[in-house]
């Protein structure tokens, strides 16, 4: 397999009853359209889903690891989740 | 000719093509060109056969006296298979098993069509839910012939090659006999004079994307639908039934 004509590919499926697109895998396609139906074949050979994302590799951008830093500040705020929060009675469901 | 014996021809007909490209393409297995098309090729296979035990289990009932769909895969000698000779035709590269896949499927999405109309309801119900399978089996064949056809100076010379060799094999497919003839009468067959055009008119606009050329030869190659075949089915059946030969009635 030629590394330059056969890039690599990453699948995102929805399932049927699902509501997003998950991550299944990678495979090598020369384009979009054979990604597409190597994607079929290949992650939904046990009715795994309904819908295909592929993307080439390349495409994704990704945090880098040494950057965890800025992940820091959400650690301790604790008055960020909704369940921090008393609701009074009146308000009812919200 | 009675209607019996033509439908246990017919319906052997349709199971054998399907178990020997069944088997044909399974020989890819772990061969294919790149993983991807491992996978898909023998995902063919499967669908390929899982048909040809739908068909096998029917012809069993219509023989009856307790035969089993693996007696009729398994224990026939060669001159009893009824598919046509295409579909036996080695894995010389993957241009001519990409080709051959390609001439058979063309063909039998138009079959299974028609099949869905057949006064056999057994045979119908098996053509609409086969065909679904075999649409996406053309589109998966169609598409790398023009990738290969129209691709580098190697893979249109490959593909020529296989298809100046398959063409002589085409003509087989759309051409009724006595068993095609018995069955009209009655609904059941499928008129294959009328799927030649559309099939040829398939074809040939496939081709003609894959930028390659049609051979200038009138097909000619017939019998296998009547049990004369070419060399290669012995050893394609010698493979699939060696086990159970070996060791009558083993089970998994």
């Amino acid at each position: 397999m030629d590394k330059k004509s056969w890039p690599l590919w990453e699948v995102f499926i929805r399932s049927k009853s699902g509501l997003q697109h998950k991550h299944v895998g990678s495979l090598h396609a020369v384009d979009a359209q054979m990604a597409l139906e190597n994607a079929r074949d290949v992650y939904t050979r046990r009715n795994e889903g309904l819908s295909i994302w592929v993307i080439p590799s390349s495409q994704i951008v990704a945090s880098e690891p040494e950057d965890e830093y800025i992940f820091e500040a959400a650690k301790s705020k604790v008055y960020r989740h909704p369940t921090f929060y008393d609701i009074p009675d009146e308000v009812g469901h919200m | 000719m009675d209607q019996a014996a033509a439908l246990l021809d017919y319906v052997l007909r349709l199971a054998d093509s399907n178990l020997v490209l069944g088997q044909r393409l399974a020989e890819c297995c772990g061969h294919a060109p790149e993983l991807e098309l491992d996978i898909a090729l023998t995902n063919i296979s499967l669908d390929l056969m899982g048909q040809a035990r739908s068909l096998y289990q029917y012809a069993a009932e219509l023989k009856g006296e307790g035969c089993t769909e693996d007696d009729l895969a398994y224990l026939r000698t060669e001159r009893e298979f009824r598919n046509p000779l295409l579909v036996e035709y080695p894995n010389e590269d993957f241009a001519y098993t990409i080709l051959r896949q390609f001439l058979f499927d063309a063909y039998n999405q138009l079959f299974y069509q028609a099949l869905q109309n057949s006064s056999d309801a057994r045979l119908a119900e098996i053509a609409h839910k086969s065909i679904k399978e075999v649409r996406y089996h053309l589109r998966f064949s169609a598409e790398w012939c023009i990738r290969l056809g129209d691709g580098t100076e190697l893979s249109r010379q490959k593909m020529q090659t296989a298809l100046d060799d398959l063409w002589d094999y085409t003509a087989e497919l759309c051409t009724p006999n006595a068993t095609d003839q018995t069955l009209l009468s009655t609904g059941v067959a499928v008129d294959l004079e009328q799927l030649k055009a559309p099939y040829f008119e398939r074809v040939e606009e496939i081709l003609t994307k894959a930028t390659l050329e049609k051979p200038n030869y009138e097909p000619f190659q017939q019998g296998g639908k009547e049990g004369s075949h070419t060399e290669f089915l012995g050893h394609l059946l010698a493979e699939l039934q060696v086990l159970q030969r070996t060791y009558p009635g083993a089970e998994w």
